[in-house]
């Protein structure tokens, strides 16, 4: 029990509530602050330590620099474990836990709770740049005080986020230790108040009436939950490195030298970016129906453009580190850079993209917060890098045509460029904002988006390839065309097999986008095969040196993967059991497909059938099991998809697709709709009809025909009495879909009474209960015919091919890039211990 | 001019006739009203379900087939037919954006928004309702 002064104004009584675990919380607020006051310190600190004039001015105010990072870094760890720890012992009392967890929750996602909240993810991300931040104190060397201020900054920044403080009336950040009671969250309960009356504070005893939390979104109760985050904001967090150095570049006029520390910074950003960005793609193609791993959501763009700005920045800068050109690209790339990350988190946090994602955390209020925070980076990084263009030092001569310099910056123009035009797009929300204007995404957003694209990807592609067997400065036209020459062939012929084999038919769109989908299947392969001779030729196998090469490769696999899986993408639940409804010309086929239980229905090469249902033991999450067959027989299998029915006041179906892997392609299905459990009273009669062996009763969908009548009289007396007897009705069922049935009603006669067991036919709806019958085969049958019997799932199936394309592709990516790393700062080091 | 500066320019000049082309080929958020006047064109229509008229669909006949109406703050009203499964939280739902084109009376939609009233936004959750979770204070001491 605590002791704690009420914060409502009409009361000013100590008061007394039960149950209260207040210390994470005291504690939390403190470290809190701590985190703040470290990081704007360390920011200040190695601000004077770069400013001040003399050598123990500098070593002093740089000590101070670095206690104070490492001050904010372990109050962040301490933040993030008590928020943890109230998260995992289910402290109701904070409502961060109660809006977030609850106790069903599985510990794999008490962390994904974590994270759920814009307060989480802040402080997720504070972590990531505070582990990174520890990094660059250890290696920065001279650029220390100046890229760790900007660092520091940057920690501030965030730190302002989680504070939730009010300034002059503005309240700053939003505090994840803030207890449910003050969060206004119980004001309108009069339940929780003394003597019913809201104007009363609370009852001591309010707890003991909070039994569970609000719970994880049942959407993000998925193990992507766990990792991507992460993944995702590490991602994030390395933008910032390459961006604090260029900023201190800026800042102390030494224009060149911070590049070589850069590489391998930019290169791991690269690289943990572009895998956090993918694993949403993952996650959203297994898990959240979306029908597949990207859409040109907001969301996922707003985190793309970075990624891209950043590829672009890292090619610029081995330009510059091989020849000395294009300095100038690489300072506003990786500027650039940061600030989009910072816009994107405007973009998904504010709640300005409203309708047009699906994404995108509920706005805490925190508006101009937000916007202040990406100005107040914005403003000064542009105004530094425009006022020192001119002295940013630049190569008079003009590129060689025939140079490889000369390509990768036209590459990586395109690349640059593409990211603002996907940006703009993205930017619609934004633009209505700013004019009043009520746009909306076109009709086909993904096309918008692919038509564009697809010519980025061919001419990337070609470049890729063409590239690396260009060498810098200038290269022998004879040796070029030489080498070059096999890769392209082989490509060429591989890619035409593809096409003539039909592997990529899509001519939705028409002939334009379909003969640029061939140019840029036959580009991919190009990619890939240049790139991967170019680790034999160019490099002669040295695998150390191979890191570009392999990431190419990984970049090659990755645009196969996704031309061939989404050109080819099929929904196979085309229905047919259905009664056609009219299509007007141009609209989707009939996408859905409903199976009543137990009754095979085919769906392209498979005969699908719906065994029936289980619960989670917990919660309202139901599995759907169903069957696969191959109409060849050669295959069977048991998909179960699952939904959240009604989850939590959440209304509806929330499905998770259930998916077949195949090496080359993969089969998903998911549930689109069941019979809404509101109508599943049953209120229909039965209708009695007296009858005989062999006649015929018609009832809705078919008719049924009375086999025999079977009696057995040798039961034991004990159970059945005097004169006790058991009927046997088979009844043999003909429906009008052509499905004949055989279902036998059985009947007691038990100590004079009749006791009938009813027999249900769900396909086809029926009841029948054999009520009465005699010894001369004259019965009395029930029948019902109800809905609410019949078990139905409608479902939605997708063929992907060639999904493992992608995914490889981006682990080898990811793997080229950090091998890349490694060698550059292996060669970073040697070249400082030779210095 | 150097070489690089020309591309530089021509494919500034390209992305921004790419965004140029992507404004006109944007939709617009509309009233049923105004969707009525752009009959053919795609729009995204901001209403709710008339409860008030009746909703048909059933899976077993045709999971493809959706009717309802719809109706928009104004009061206006419009048929919906959706060839697809039904949200199913259409019913539930205080709002619905419809994508798609009015064609010969009907709103022909392609795609529909729901937007719930979710437990997850606390104004949902000030109330407390549930039963299980308040105790009566008069049994208590």
């Amino acid at each position: 029990m605590f002791l704690i002064r009420v914060h409502n104004p009409n009361c000013t009584l100590t008061m007394k509530f039960i149950g209260e675990n207040l210390l994470p919380g005291q504690l939390g607020h403190f470290f809190i602050l701590l985190f703040l006051v470290g990081a704007a310190l360390a920011s200040v600190a190695y601000f004077l330590s770069q400013r001040a004039a003399s050598e123990t001015g500098k070593a002093q105010w740089k000590n101070l620099g670095r206690i104070s990072f490492i001050t904010q870094s372990l109050s962040v760890v301490a933040i993030f474990g008590l928020l943890f720890y109230i998260i995992q012992n289910h402290l109701f009392e904070y409502h961060y836990a109660w809006k977030h967890s609850s106790r069903s929750l599985e510990f794999k996602y008490l962390l994904a709770c974590f994270w759920e909240g814009q307060e989480g993810s802040f402080l997720l991300w504070g972590l990531c740049q505070s582990i990174l931040g520890l990094l660059l104190i250890r290696s920065a060397g001279k650029w220390e005080a100046p890229v760790m201020s900007v660092v520091s900054f940057a920690q501030f920044a965030l730190a302002t986020m989680v504070t939730g403080i009010y300034i002059l009336g503005w309240k700053m950040g939003s505090n994840p230790f803030i207890l449910l009671r003050d969060s206004g969250v119980l004001d309108n309960a009069p339940a929780l108040h003394l003597n019913f009356d809201l104007s009363q504070p609370l009852r001591p005893d309010y707890l003991s009436s909070i039994k569970d939390g609000n719970d994880l979104n049942p959407l993000l109760q998925n193990y992507w939950m766990v990792i991507h985050p992460p993944v995702l904001f590490m991602g994030f967090a390395s933008t910032l490195i390459p961006f604090a150095y260029a900023i201190a570049a800026l800042w102390t006029k030494q224009y060149q030298d911070w590049t070589k520390l850069t590489l391998p910074w930019a290169l791991f950003s690269t690289a943990v970016l572009g895998v956090g960005i993918m694993m949403g793609g993952m996650w959203a193609y297994e898990s959240l129906s979306f029908g597949g791993y990207w859409a040109w959501d907001p969301v996922e763009n707003a985190s793309l453009v970075p990624w891209m700005t950043g590829v672009a920045g890292l090619h610029t800068l081995l330009i510059f580190k091989a020849t000395g050109h294009s300095l100038r690209a690489t300072f506003l790339f990786f500027i650039l850079t940061y600030l989009f990350i910072l816009y994107s988190t405007f973009l998904t946090r504010s709640g300005i993209l409203g309708e047009t994602s699906v994404h995108a955390f509920t706005d805490l209020g925190m508006n101009w917060q937000l916007l202040s925070y990406l100005l107040v980076f914005t403003i000064p990084a542009l105004f530094w890098f425009f006022k020192s263009y001119n002295q940013i030092p630049t190569i008079k001569k003009e590129e060689e045509t025939s140079s490889r310099e000369f390509w990768m910056f036209i590459g990586s123009l395109v690349i640059f460029l593409s990211a603002l035009v996907i940006i703009g797009q993205t930017s619609l929300p934004v633009f209505n904002k700013l004019f009043n204007t009520k746009l909306a995404p076109p009709a086909d957003v993904e096309f918008s988006y692919n038509s564009v694209q697809i010519y980025v990807a061919i001419i990337l592609a070609f470049l890729t390839s063409v590239s690396q067997y260009l060498k810098y400065r200038r290269t022998d036209t004879a040796y070029f065309w030489k080498k070059m020459l096999i890769p392209f062939a082989v490509s060429f012929l591989v890619s035409i097999c593809f096409i003539l084999l039909g592997e990529i038919a899509y001519d939705r769109k028409g002939p334009v986008f379909q003969g640029s989908i061939w140019v840029a299947v036959l580009l991919s392969f190009y990619t890939i095969i240049a790139n991967t001779s170019y680790i034999f030729i160019g490099i002669k196998g040295k695998l150390q040196e191979a890191g570009g090469s392999i990431a190419h490769v990984g970049f090659g696999l990755v645009l196969l993967g996704i031309l061939l899986s989404s050109s080819n993408k099929e929904i196979i639940s085309n229905n047919i059991n259905g009664i056609p409804a009219p299509l007007g010309e141009g609209e989707n086929p009939r996408e859905n497909l409903t199976l009543v239980k137990n009754l095979p229905i085919d769906m392209g090469s498979y005969t699908l059938t719906y065994e029936g249902d289980s619960a989670h033991p917990k919660k309202q999450l139901w599995y759907y099991k169903v069957r696969f067959k191959k109409k060849d027989g050669k295959e069977e299998f048991v998909l179960e998809p699952n939904a959240f029915v009604n989850y939590k006041g959440n209304q509806g179906l929330m499905a998770n697709p259930s998916a077949r892997h195949y090496w080359d392609h993969d089969v998903f299905t998911y549930i689109t709709s069941i019979p809404d459990p509101a109508n599943q009273r049953d209120t229909t009669q039965f209708k009695s009809y007296v009858q005989k062996t062999g006649d015929t009763i018609f009832y809705a969908n078919g008719y049924m025909i009375l086999d025999s009548t079977k009696i057995r009289k040798e039961v034991p007396k004990e159970l059945f009495g005097d004169n006790g007897k058991l009927f046997e009705v088979p009844i043999n069922i003909f429906s009008k879909t052509g499905s004949n049935y055989l279902i036998t009603s059985r009947s007691a006669y038990v100590k004079g009474q009749w006791i009938a067991l009813p027999d249900t036919l769900s396909s086809e709806g029926l009841i029948v209960l054999l009520q009465q019958a005699d010894d001369m085969g004259k019965v009395q049958l029930g029948i019902k015919q109800s809905d609410s019997i019949l078990k139905y799932v409608t479902l939605k199936a997708y063929k992907y091919p060639f999904i493992k394309l992608l995914w490889y592709g981006i682990w080898i990516t990811a793997f080229g890039l950090l091998l890349s790393m490694y060698n550059r700062i292996k060669k970073n080091r040697v070249k400082s211990q030779s210095a | 001019m150097k070489k690089i500066h020309l591309v530089l320019l021509i494919f500034i000049a390209a992305s921004i006739g790419v965004l140029i082309s992507f404004t006109n080929t944007a939709s617009t958020y509309d009233t049923i009203g105004t969707a009525m006047q752009k009959p053919g064109k795609f729009v995204h229509l901001m209403a709710k379900l008339d409860k008030s008229a009746p909703l048909e669909y059933d899976a077993i006949k045709n999971p493809n087939y959706l009717r309802f109406t719809a109706i928009d703050s104004l009061g206006v009203t419009v048929p919906v037919v959706y060839h697809s499964a039904k949200p199913e939280n259409l019913e539930m739902s205080e709002r619905i954006v419809l994508k798609g084109k009015y064609v010969d009376g009907t709103f022909v939609c392609e795609e529909i928004q729901t937007k719930c009233p979710s437990k997850y936004k606390e104004e949902e959750a000030k109330g407390l309702k549930h039963p299980g979770n308040v105790p009566d204070p008069r049994t208590q001491p």
